[in-house]
């Protein structure tokens, strides 16, 4: 467990624009073991879904690469499975033909009918689908669109999966219940996972390291938190953990104090500040417990 | 209550089963009784109008006119069909009549050549329009898919695709007959020439849309179904059979149900120009006739066209219905 699964050396990438290149990522370096969770987190803007389209090969680096067991990436595959913020559900396709799709292109010749639609039924009832899994997308909600994407990215069995802002669109509940899912899910599967988030709690739930990335242009990796809180994880009583309100405190000050975006760059998205001094507020209604500390990073915040 | 307004009785139930049932008789007003006044008075305006205009071949024809020719074409057409009925029996008479004397006689059933009906002309038409139509969807909808896929090539054929669209097909019809006369030789045509030549001239003007329509579908294709086909490894076909077909399908009705529109116009104007067999042949036919009749029947085939055009919009439209994926897409 201490080789090195996915690597990342002097990843740079460069976006030709009208008024010449534009340098989003400087120098990314990071080292992934095999079944490690992984949070990328920063404001927007500073490449975080640029790291990840890296990694998927939906981009080229300009220099540097990604090397996954020790084989150099370069272009998209089922191998490294992607659950866009989005779902990227077919609309047409229903939810076990989502599924069947991607399972028919990795498994073709390597399973039969049968234990296709086993497989395609087992990995819909991972994510807790089976009941709507012949529903098109837009009968279904926010949430079980995107349970159904993670469904097929599962069903893929990649070696990494990323996902890029899974739960960026759902409704707070909505969000919670689905990192319940998908801790369940880990637990059982122990994937290689690197999952881009906004949400300071998420990350903190989900990872076993969080990737803290600077502002951009010419982002990289700012400093790396190892989140050593005992799995299974439990949100409830984790609220009320001084270690877990300590490593929220950290990825917040990181945010907002050390990575503070200037005024102009915020001024351009105000929004996403408002989501995340939002989500400091939220979080006892969520938790029910620890005000306090709470408070404090809150404060904290407004410090900053 | 459904949203379909094509379903003619669901305002009338709506009246009973609703909670306010003067705003659903409204709503029944709305929907039905107002084409109808619609259509009375343009038959009013139309009968008044007709009365006070004088040409030479008689006055202009009114409803009533129209429906007497109406009722004379439908006779004449029986009248022809009886005439052909007992040509066929004539001869077959003549033929027992012949193996009796003599079991080893060769007998021919010759084809009767009696001058095609208005009935017969509309199902000449309405064979072109849809073969025509077959045809330039063949062509337009894969190379529609490739101009979309392909940047460079759209830029290619865009200019020529932007010079063609516009023109009209009596200007395509002379070199259509040449080509058409130069290239199509054989003893026994299995299609009549001027049937060829018919078809070719709708294809040729009613493909546009069909292709634009279906490159604009294609190249619109969201990025992140784009995504999902690269992290897939979709094969091109799978690519194209998966995901650029269905995506594309709305833009690709609306360029099919403009083509088809455009082809049953374009088809009516070549048939009267290039006197190839059909209902543009019978307007011009009834024309140049010129008797007190022809005025009446000519109005009788401009209603049947609008007729016919309508109702092969109507089936493009319950096709569309049938394959599109969105249910929820209100489609007119």
């Amino acid at each position: 467990m201490t080789t090195t699964h996915l690597e990342l050396t002097g990843v740079d990438i460069e976006f030709p624009t009208p008024s010449g290149p534009f340098k989003a990522l400087d120098n990314v370096n990071l080292k992934i073991k095999k079944g490690e969770y992984i949070s990328l987190i920063g404001h927007s803007g500073c490449g975080k879904s640029t790291v990840l389209n890296i990694v998927a090969g939906l981009y080229q680096a300009t220099k540097g690469g990604v090397l996954l067991d020790g084989k150099e990436v370069n272009e998209p595959g089922p191998e490294r499975a992607v659950v866009f913020q989005n779902h990227s559900l077919l609309p047409w396709l229903t939810a076990y033909e989502n599924v069947e799709l991607a399972v028919n292109q990795v498994f073709k010749g390597k399973k039969s009918k049968a234990e296709m639609k086993a497989w395609i039924e087992h990995n819909l009832e991972l994510v807790h689908m089976t009941h709507a899994m012949h529903k098109r997308p837009d009968e279904i909600s926010g949430g079980m669109k995107q349970r159904v994407g993670i469904a097929r990215a599962l069903a893929m069995e990649p070696k990494v999966l990323l996902m890029d802002e899974p739960f960026g669109a759902l409704d707070a509940l909505t969000r919670a219940h689905l990192q319940d899912s998908l801790m369940e899910i880990q637990n059982e599967l122990n994937n290689t996972v690197i999952m881009i988030t906004h949400d300071v709690d998420e990350a903190v739930l989900l990872s076993d390291r969080i990737v803290m990335m600077t502002n951009g242009p010419e982002a990289t990796v700012g400093e790396i938190l190892e989140i050593d809180l005992p799995r299974p994880r439990n949100r409830i009583e984790l609220a009320d953990d001084p270690q877990y309100n300590h490593y929220r405190a950290a990825v917040l000050s990181f945010l907002y104090e050390k990575q503070r975006k200037p005024e102009e760059g915020g001024a351009a998205k105000p929004a996403k500040e408002k989501k995340l001094a939002q989500d400091v507020q939220d979080t006892p209604e969520i938790a029910a417990v620890s005000a306090e500390e709470t408070t404090e990073s809150a404060d904290k915040v407004k410090a900053a | 209550m459904s949203h379909s307004s094509t379903n003619l009785f669901s305002p009338v139930l709506a009246i009973f089963q609703s909670e306010n049932p003067g705003a659903a008789l409204l709503n029944f007003v709305k929907q039905l009784v107002m084409p109808v006044i619609g259509i009375l008075v343009f038959l009013l305006i139309w009968d008044i109008g007709a009365k006070n205009i004088h040409t030479s071949l008689g006055t202009f024809p009114g409803p009533v006119q129209v429906y007497e020719q109406t009722i004379g074409l439908i006779d004449e057409h029986q009248a022809e069909r009886q005439k052909e009925q007992a040509f066929y029996e004539r001869q077959e008479k003549r033929n027992a009549k012949k193996l009796a004397k003599n079991p080893d006689a060769k007998v021919k059933i010759r084809p009767y050549t009696g001058k095609p009906t208005f009935f017969d002309q509309i199902g000449t038409s309405l064979v072109t329009v849809l073969a025509g139509f077959v045809l330039a969807s063949l062509i337009a909808i894969p190379a529609g898919i490739m101009i979309g896929l392909n940047q460079p090539l759209y830029s290619a054929l865009n200019p020529l695709i932007q010079l063609f669209k516009p023109v009209s097909p009596l200007a395509w019809l002379p070199l259509v007959t040449m080509v058409v006369s130069a290239l199509y030789v054989s003893k026994d045509p299995m299609f009549a020439k001027s049937f060829i030549t018919s078809l070719v001239t709708v294809s040729l003007c009613c493909l546009w849309p069909t292709l634009l329509n279906t490159a604009v579908g294609v190249s619109a294709i969201s990025k992140d179904l784009q995504n999902v086909s690269q992290v897939l490894r979709l094969s091109f076909m799978t690519h194209v059979i998966k995901i650029v077909l269905p995506s594309s399908i709305p833009m690709m009705f609306t360029g099919l149900r403009l083509s088809l529109g455009i082809a049953w116009m374009v088809l009516i104007a070549a048939e009267m120009l290039a006197q190839n067999p059909g209902l543009g042949k019978f307007v011009w036919d009834e024309f140049q006739n010129g008797s007190s009749n022809s005025l009446g029947r000519i109005m009788v085939a401009v209603l049947v066209i609008g007729l016919i055009g309508f109702m092969l919009d109507r089936i493009m439209l319950l096709i569309q219905k049938k394959v599109s994926w969105d249910k929820t897409a209100v489609l007119r």
